[in-house]
């Protein structure tokens, strides 16, 4: 099931478009074998009668990129707040960067970088002075503070603009320099919380440039959460979380392979019937998901040809994929994650938030 | 990118230099939290300095009470007065509290404001004492408050009060202690209050009665019981006595006329002195810093 070989052909098959995003080169040094970044064991999280954390355990190498993927309110935001320090666990236990995040927590706090889902910028002050009041907070040496500076402003790009004011930014911009400012004391691990959330496609791409340079140039462990499906690519191993527990941990290939099948979603005048009819002739269980009936069959393509030729009601569309990380979360929580965030109250809060956040 | 050069040069120079970065953070330790308290201070100064309407702003409320308040009531008052002394000198070393009023108040505020733009967050999660944010915050709007009462010292001459070096240094100096513990003040308030619109509100509703009580505006005797309780509770009237105390005392008054105008604060006839009235609203301000010292420590 997790055959390396078989991963490596399942994604040659992809579409030109969609192998430019797992293109990324395979960071030499990440793998088990070296030294643990952050180990994580039964850690539970109870807000009164909701629990948050349902007794998670998973370790993340020294130098691997680790997404924590899932829909709002799965328990992404909880876990890294703990893993931050911002929250205490109510039991279980995280260590990061070799140090427990409750004991010693100032000591996590030295070593780690935080990219927060909101802005923490102050948009009065430049680029260059929102660096300055970071380094002089978590005390970077003097001497060291141009050089590093000018180092992390480089990476993102905004060396050129680091002598204006924050608030003449655009979104992408910001975050990038909120990259930048996480990475100015060195820290061992950088936490990123949702870090393309809110921003438009390329910029979003963009930021994922830069993540991807930084793996290259730094010795550093990427700890980062996401509802994207498409971004999870990028990660060397991911972790799907659902309801407050981990459903599945391993490489991105490795839980597509063990998916393997096509995903084919049809338009029909009547879904419920097409439905019927797909249990009785084929002996598939199709639903509706994302406003159409959906379903998952080995070949895909030789399989639509017989579908318009047997299914005896009009077709009015239809679309085959590949089998994506979509369909790993569909197959391991019966849901897409659009699914439930249409559903979610909690995602329009969140946005809400996040636009009175980033203006 | 157009750096190109700088990384193709030199990879194994920046290599070194991230490690030297990570070997050289240094342990928790007083050092670190001066440092924390000097940029924190500091980022007020810059906010302060490029924010010039807020300067301008500040500045009306002062203009306005001393010169059309003060010329308007001027002939109505001034047979209350010893002659020679304009209403408008009476009430200077009042309207001088006011100018630094609002911008400490303000620049407290600020807390709030960060709050809610996120930037808060990326102080309280800073491995640095939060007491050296505090202490950062309330130092930076002190400096600031005074600089904007430094404004309305300049305007000294207009109220008919000398420019003299002792003078200014004791106003400044006094001036200080004031923005020091009005910034206190509004840093505990703003451990609290989430939101912008309720702190300006709880603020304003604080500020116009402290200002009100603080015989600013009218001499501290002579009053009526209830009132005389009010001004005494209220702690800028221990500023305010001493600081038309100073000005007074500059302007060769015989005794008589100096203790009708600037009597000090008394207490059931017992005058306060200068030294101890200070000491009151220095030992409020360290009273409030530990106060919002350890709202802050409790919070997140």
């Amino acid at each position: 099931m997790r055959g390396p070989q078989r991963e490596a052909q399942h994604v040659a098959v992809q579409t030109g478009a969609e192998a430019g995003g797992s293109a990324q080169p395979a960071p030499a040094h990440s793998g088990p074998g070296r030294s643990t970044a952050i180990a994580v064991s039964e850690l539970t999280k109870r807000y009164g009668d909701i629990e948050a954390v349902r007794g998670i355990n998973f370790e993340v190498a020294t130098g691997e990129t680790f997404g924590f993927l899932g829909p709002n309110g799965a328990g992404k935001s909880t876990t890294i707040s703990i893993l931050c320090t911002l929250v205490r666990p109510t039991s279980g236990r995280a260590v990061v960067a070799g140090h427990d995040v409750v004991a010693e927590r100032d000591t996590v706090r030295r070593n780690i970088g935080l990219v927060f889902q909101d802005t923490t910028l102050d948009s009065y002050l430049t680029g260059e002075q929102n660096l300055r009041f970071h380094a002089e907070l978590y005390g970077v040496p003097k001497a060291v503070v141009a050089p590093r500076m000018r180092q992390v402003l480089d990476m993102v790009g905004l060396w050129d603009r680091r002598e204006s004011k924050v608030s003449t930014y655009s979104g992408g911009m910001q975050r990038r320099l909120e990259i930048a400012r996480g990475l100015l004391h060195a820290p061992h691990v950088l936490f990123l919380d949702e870090p393309t959330v809110g921003l438009d496609p390329q910029t979003r791409s963009s930021i994922w440039r830069y993540i991807n340079e930084l793996k290259q140039r730094e010795d550093i462990t990427i700890f980062l959460t996401t509802h994207y499906m498409d971004e999870a690519e990028h990660c060397d191993r991911i972790a799907i979380i659902d309801h407050g527990k981990i459903v599945a941990i391993d490489t991105p290939e490795a839980l597509k392979a063990s998916v393997g099948k096509d995903r084919v979603q049809i338009s029909t005048a009547d879904d419920q019937a097409a439905i019927a009819e797909l249990a009785e002739r084929f002996g598939i269980e199709a639903a509706i998901h994302e406003g159409l009936v959906t379903f998952s069959v080995e070949s895909g393509e030789r399989f639509v040809p017989r579908l318009f030729a047997e299914l005896g009601l009009p077709i009015r569309a239809v679309s085959v994929a590949r089998a994506s990380l979509d369909d790993v979360f569909m197959s391991y929580t019966g849901r897409t994650i659009r699914d439930t965030e249409a559903s979610s109250a909690d995602a329009m809060r969140a946005m809400a938030q996040r636009f009175r956040g980033r203006r | 990118m157009a750096t190109s050069t700088t990384e193709a040069g030199a990879p194994s120079a920046e290599a070194t230099l991230t490690e030297e970065i990570r070997v050289g953070v240094p342990e928790k330790g007083v050092r670190q939290d001066l440092r924390a308290v000097g940029i924190v201070w500091r980022r007020e100064l810059i906010r302060f300095r490029t924010d010039r309407l807020r300067m301008i702003t500040a500045l009306i409320q002062p203009v306005l009470f001393l010169f059309v308040l003060g010329t308007g009531l001027g002939s109505l008052a001034s047979h209350g007065l010893p002659p020679g002394i304009s209403f408008k000198t009476f009430i200077y070393p009042g309207v001088l509290a006011m100018g630094v009023l609002f911008t400490a108040i303000f620049s407290a505020g600020s807390i709030v404001w960060d709050r809610e733009f996120g930037f808060l967050r990326e102080m309280l999660v800073a491995p640095v004492n939060r007491g050296s944010i505090v202490l950062g915050k309330c130092f930076g709007g002190a400096t600031v408050a005074t600089f904007q009462g430094i404004i309305v010292l300049a305007l000294a001459g207009l109220a008919d009060v000398p420019y003299n070096p002792i003078l200014i240094i004791t106003l400044i100096g006094e001036l200080l202690l004031l923005s020091f513990t009005l910034t206190a003040f509004g840093v505990m308030m703003a451990a609290r209050i989430k939101s912008f619109q309720a702190f300006m509100a709880l603020t304003q509703m604080l500020v116009m009665p402290l200002f009100f009580l603080s015989g600013a505006l009218y001499p501290l005797n002579g009053l009526p019981a209830w009132l005389t309780v009010l001004t005494r509770i209220d702690p800028l009237t221990y500023i305010v006595a001493p600081m038309r105390r100073a000005v007074f005392s500059h302007l060769n008054l015989s005794p008589a006329a100096m203790n009708q105008i600037a009597p000090g604060v008394s207490w059931d006839g017992w005058t306060v002195p200068v030294g101890l009235s200070l000491g009151i609203v220095a030992v409020m301000g360290v009273g409030m810093v530990g106060i919002a010292i350890a709202e802050f420590n409790k919070a997140e």
